[in-house]
């Protein structure tokens, strides 16, 4: 008996563990049949980021520049007054064209100061920004809490798509929808945007109109170009290295290339003759 | 150990006589992996991958190392130092921490065709087992590494994955909760279980490396498998490791550099998740939480286990997670046929490419979200995942007529009776 038992433990651990995952089977079936998945407003009106064309995207994109200070300024003007950029310091501005000068005015210009503790009164007071500090925290009295955007091209799916298309993505709440799920009502002081993963966002527009900030190099300042521009600028503050990047995976891969022929070539001469 | 017509070592640089004389070094590389090492004629292509997975080791361990020496272990100080720091300040930085990363997954990929390589050619089979299981022992503990390593830059992902990993503990009935506690140093990771996790997951690699060289060990005394899964018969059957696998390997690492180079510097965040640039954030749950690629085949496991009987569907899942991997101990005593190569068990052979199959859907189902489509298909991917280890393997074992095995290596080879043909092969070269 106990031979027979030693012998055929393996068939009875595999059948238990078969039978469990028929139950369990059983059981996902017939709460699909009994109770089929709602259809909600999120799955239905979401809608996925549009295409966006930046000089960064790809294997091999670079940064365009004059596109990336125009991106600095719509951040500048709209929308660091709520959100911060707490990974990216004021000298890094430096790769995109701005010199030393216009970096410490940048700095020493802006709105929000850095926090200072005077250690002999223990009290809180302000100082100017420097080129060395870190963009200063922003700290939001509104509901909501607005993300820092030093990593958001990173930490959305399509990142600078994702950006882009919410910038540019509100509107007023489809009739259909509220036809299909009254409940579904876009709350106060929300706000409707199909490209919002709740489909309600509790940021107002930012970009509302043509000329919202002023363009030094003459390119039209419309709200796409503006969400554009903003896009690609915060691909720069997720990973300014990005074309070092690239530029060095271009030179490590060409030399790896070079190096497996000659490898290749080695192993064919060490084996040449040898039948294998 | 090796075969009686292995090459000795006979130093000619007195430098060399020197050292091996007083400490036989030299000696002990020239015999594991030099051409004192007789290896099998005829390894194909799949044989690359133990040294490729050293290779990944060996780039985890000195990229680990320097980015150590700039990563702050502290729930407040994490984040900000990988995604501030070292991808900003750190000189090159963002290639170590990318290079670490993807060094990840291309260790884990490499071990898994190393597995299924094992698992087609039957490299677990007498005298063989203990390489095999020493092997299964290096797989769990570089998943307890890749785990530990994910939690540290403390993002939205590493934090949430701590918190259902170290929850599996938690349905041990009775002291569940309190090993949990236990294991995290609080009530949910923090601090205390960041800082263990770092220490953990800078020790372990250590241990790695010292189970592999029980790996390799072991494996030199019966020495290596090969496609046939005849067992080598004379001379004519090997060529030395050295020059011949070193030249053979030196091509593979050139494309597991490629493929590698082309993970870092140009889709460096394809295989990571959006939500870990989000730093952790104990308030708010990702919509999804799901683990590293890697993961996903046993992470589907996990789930499928939806129904209570006896013990509670989620004790099931864990369990049937762990068993998964477990039950890969036992394989060599489950699969008796004598035969090794699945080139000539017809039977096996179609239970096998099953098997792979069963594992790439369970892994893009794991990935997916838990919709009732992808948990049903997910309950029948991981039934057959059991079946196949404890009950198909078995039978067929028992069942399969395996086809006619040729009489050595070099016949395989050659197409003929062999011997001979070798030395003259090699006169004409």
């Amino acid at each position: 008996m106990l031979p027979l038992f030693t012998r055929s433990i393996k068939f009875i651990i595999g059948a238990g563990f078969i039978f469990v995952l028929l139950l369990a089977l059983i059981g996902t079936v017939t709460t699909l049949i009994k109770e089929p998945a709602q259809p909600t407003a999120e799955e239905e009106f979401h809608k996925h980021p549009k295409e966006l064309d930046l000089a960064s995207n790809g294997p091999l994109g670079k940064f365009d520049n004059a596109q990336l200070q125009r991106g600095f300024l719509v951040y500048e003007k709209v929308c660091a007054s709520c959100h911060s950029l707490n990974l990216v310091s004021f000298r890094d501005l430096q790769q995109l064209g701005y010199n030393e000068a216009e970096v410490k005015k940048i700095a020493k210009d802006w709105p929000i100061k850095q926090p200072v503790q005077d250690p002999k009164a223990g009290t809180w007071g302000e100082r100017d920004n420097l080129a060395s500090d870190r963009f200063p925290k922003v700290y939001y009295p509104g509901t909501g809490s607005p993300p820092d955007l030093s990593l958001i091209a990173k930490a959305r799916h399509d990142g600078a798509a994702y950006v882009h298309s919410l910038l540019t993505g509100y509107q007023n709440q489809p009739a259909e929808l509220l036809k299909k799920f009254p409940t579904a009502k876009t709350p106060d002081g929300s706000y409707y945007n199909p490209y919002f993963a709740n489909l309600n966002i509790a940021m107002p527009p930012p970009l509302t109109s043509e000329n919202q900030v002023t363009y030094s190099d003459g390119t039209r300042a419309t709200v796409d170009q503006m969400a554009k521009d903003v896009s690609a600028f915060l691909v720069w503050t997720a990973e300014p290295t990005l074309q070092t990047r690239h530029r060095a995976g271009v030179a490590v891969v060409l030399f790896l290339l070079f190096a497996t022929a000659l490898a290749y070539g080695a192993y064919l001469t060490v084996w040449r003759g040898v039948k294998h | 150990m090796s075969f009686p017509w292995a090459r000795h070592y006979e130093p000619k640089n007195p430098v060399m006589q020197w050292v091996d004389s007083r400490l036989p070094l030299p000696r002990f590389v020239y015999n594991a992996i030099g051409a004192g090492y007789p290896v099998p004629r005829n390894l194909n292509y799949f044989w690359n991958f133990g040294v490729l997975a050293g290779l990944a080791l060996v780039v985890q361990i000195v990229t680990g190392i320097v980015l150590a020496m700039h990563f702050h272990s502290s729930a407040a100080g994490a984040f900000e130092s990988i995604n501030g720091t070292i991808m900003r300040d750190v000189n090159a930085g963002w290639f170590l921490r990318f290079a670490h990363a993807n060094g990840a997954s291309m260790f884990l990929l490499v071990i898994y065709i190393h597995i299924f390589r094992g698992l087609y050619y039957g490299s677990y089979k007498a005298p063989r087992e203990m390489v095999w299981l020493i092997g299964v022992v290096i797989f769990l503990l570089v998943m307890a590494t890749a785990f530990m390593g994910y939690v540290l830059p403390w993002g939205q992902m590493s934090f949430w994955g701590a918190q259902v990993i170290t929850g599996f503990f938690s349905a041990i009935p009775v002291v569940g909760e309190w090993i949990r506690v236990w294991l995290l140093g609080g009530y949910a990771p923090d601090d205390a279980a960041l800082n263990r996790f770092f220490s953990l997951h800078y020790l372990l690699p250590f241990v790695i490396a010292g189970a592999v060289i029980l790996h390799i060990w072991a494996l030199h005394i019966p020495g290596s498998g090969n496609p046939t899964g005849v067992e080598v018969k004379g001379e004519q059957d090997t060529v030395p490791f050295h020059p011949y696998y070193t030249a053979k390997d030196g091509f593979g690492v050139g494309i597991f550099m490629i493929l590698f180079s082309t993970l870092i510097f140009f889709y460096p965040d394809l295989l990571g998740h959006p939500d870990n640039y989000i730093p952790a954030n104990p308030l708010s749950t990702p919509a999804h939480i799901v683990p590293e690629w890697y993961f996903w085949p046993f992470y589907a496991i996990l789930r499928a286990f939806t129904a209570d009987f006896i013990i509670p569907a989620k004790l099931w899942g864990v369990v049937a997670m762990f068993g998964s991997i477990i039950l890969l101990f036992f394989l060599p005593w489950l699969d008796k046929s004598p035969v090794r190569s699945a080139n000539f068990r017809p039977g096996y052979r179609i239970a096998f490419w099953i098997l792979v199959l069963d594992v790439l859907v369970l892994g893009y189902c794991g990935g997916s979200a838990a919709t009732p489509a992808v948990v049903i298909v997910s309950q029948i991917c991981a039934a057959y995942y059991f079946a196949h280890f404890l009950i198909v393997v078995p039978i067929i074992s028992r069942l399969e007529r395996p086809k006619p095995l040729p009489n050595s290596i070099t016949e395989a080879v050659l197409g003929d009776h062999g011997g001979s043909r070798m030395t003259e092969t090699a006169l004409r070269a």
